[in-house]
């Protein structure tokens, strides 16, 4: 198996190679070693790979993410996965503020916690969470869906659009607009198809969904600035 | 953007090298703070009556000898200094009330620094491993530190303008962060008769949480007032003569993250200051909550 050494290489001598070279090579894994905390360890991957990252990442790691299946045996600072295209990501520890951010598409895995504004304007991605996560959740989040096996810390999906939510522990607080709504059979084969990706084996029965009331698509002049 | 580092050593023997273990610390934190960085070291108390005085001289050449002697011939007594480039800590049992003034009357373009049994304090501009050279971080001693690099955005680029912030005595405070109202703080504590040695917003901070303590607070009822009162982005992390504490604000907008181990307390804004430290694989690492007070005790 290939092996790169953030002790012996820059992280942008890492994703130089990563992008322009490793396409061509036919490598099918490669492991990623040292990563100490390095910011944007193998962002903006473009090939089917998979990509082990033996340590705690940094900020942004599989930032952009395409195609790559890359797992952190470790914990992660800001912003994993954010605006991610397609592939997977899976973090082992606990991940920091903003996972999943913006996120398209593919499927984001936090085994542990994560920290603050998780899955923060998402646009199609799936995030399953392992543990709890941290306040302001899902704010805005516009297209697809996040799994939530412990609790959600204040304000979850505030402001959100069409994405939706299944939470199993206990919610401190929804958001503007956010609603449990009942789960349908489609909701709970989607929680359990999702703990399936995750390798997470917990009851679909045990969690509830959150969605948007949709009331603030529209402007309403009666509602006194009162949300 | 700014970095701050913290370092508790509890393991007795480690206690002689903390300045080698925290050096990588505080230059991790480089790309977060390019501009500045500074420390408050904790070491061996100075003798009961004894008060240490960190003093920076914007000159290089400045006469820390010719301080000495004048300070002799006013005041009737002698002072130790011990001089690191253009810092120099001062030591003597006169009260600090009298210290200040003659510093102010004979030397007013001296920065005092802090004032302490314990703390020395060393700030100036430069990137950190510049600062840390020119001050010998490798070689510093003592139970517990607190460090900061900086990236201003709000007030000019000085030493003076460095963190860490000191107000009364073996007390200090690093800040990642903005606030919004430090000048309606600055008016109201200029109201207590409290000055001010710069515009940083930090100050105001730090000036606003000694204040209470003086007042009679303890720590965290000082910082519960502290969350009514400042408005902004704060990871704060600050010193006394016996522990370390941190806090985040409601949003926690501003990183941080702590490695627990038998041997030390570590804190940084990111881990990427805290993967060289010994055994650090096994160490508990957590993000601090926000609107939580974390307290490490020596």
């Amino acid at each position: 198996m290939e092996s790169l050494d953030l002790h012996k290489i820059t992280v942008r001598e890492l994703n130089q190679f990563l992008h322009k070279e490793l396409p061509g090579k036919g490598v099918k894994k490669l492991e990623i070693l040292n990563p100490d905390g390095v910011h944007s360890i193998a962002a903006g991957m473009d090939t089917e790979v998979d990509i082990d990252i033996q340590g705690h990442g940094g900020y942004y790691v599989g930032g952009m993410n395409k195609h790559a299946n890359i797992t952190v045996h470790g914990n992660v600072g800001w912003g994993v996965a954010e605006n991610m295209m397609s592939g997977t990501v899976r973090v082992k520890g606990f991940a920091s503020s903003a996972a999943g951010a913006s996120g398209h598409g593919g499927t984001l895995i936090i085994e542990g916690d994560t920290s603050l504004r998780c899955g923060i304007s998402m646009k199609g991605i799936d995030i399953v969470v392992g543990g709890s996560i941290g306040n302001f959740s899902g704010f805005m989040a516009q297209a697809g869906r996040m799994v939530i096996c412990g609790d959600a810390g204040d304000g979850l999906g505030d402001s959100m659009y069409e994405a939706v939510f299944y939470v199993r522990g206990n919610i401190k607080s929804l958001g503007a607009d956010a609603q449990i709504e009942p789960m349908t059979d489609a909701d709970y084969a989607a929680v359990q198809e999702l703990l399936n990706r995750a390798g997470f084996k917990h009851d679909p029965k045990e969690f509830k969904r959150v969605a948007g009331a949709k009331k603030l698509y529209n402007w309403n002049a009666d509602a006194n600035q009162e949300y | 953007m700014c970095g701050i580092v913290g370092l508790l050593v509890k393991n007795q023997k480690m206690r002689a090298d903390i300045g080698k273990l925290m050096l990588p610390m505080l230059i991790g934190m480089t790309e977060r703070g390019p501009d500045s960085a500074g420390l408050a070291i904790f070491g061996a108390p100075v003798s009961n009556a004894d008060r240490k005085f960190s003093l920076y001289a914007a000159d290089e050449d400045f006469n820390w000898q010719k301080l000495g002697h004048d300070f002799t011939n006013h005041l009737g007594t002698p002072a130790r200094i011990e001089q690191k480039a253009n810092h120099a800590v001062l030591t003597t049992h006169l009260e600090p009330s009298t210290v200040r003034v003659w510093l102010k009357e004979h030397y007013p373009s001296l920065h005092l620094l802090s004032v302490g049994q314990l703390m020395d304090i060393y700030k100036d501009t430069g990137t950190p491993a510049e600062v840390a050279e020119r001050y010998s971080f490798q070689n510093l001693q003592g139970s517990h530190l607190v460090g900061h690099t900086r990236m201003a955005t709000e007030s000019a680029v000085t030493p003076a303008h460095a963190h860490p912030f000191t107000a009364g005595e073996d007390w200090c405070l690093v800040h990642n962060g903005s606030l919004s109202n430090p000048n309606s703080i600055r008016r109201m504590l200029q109201h207590q008769g409290i000055s001010f040695e710069t515009d940083n917003d930090t100050e105001a901070a730090c000036r606003f949480l000694e204040w209470r303590m003086r007042e009679g607070d303890d720590l965290r009822t000082a910082l519960n007032k502290g969350f009514d009162e400042l408005d902004g982005f704060f990871t704060l992390l600050m010193g006394t003569k016996d522990q370390l504490a941190l806090v985040r604000d409601p949003f926690a907008c501003k990183p941080a993250i702590v490695a627990e181990h038998d041997d030390y307390v570590a804190i940084a804004s990111e881990y990427r200051s805290l993967a060289h430290l010994p055994d650090v694989k096994n160490a508990n690492l957590y993000e601090p909550m926000p609107e939580e007070l974390y307290i490490w005790k020596v």
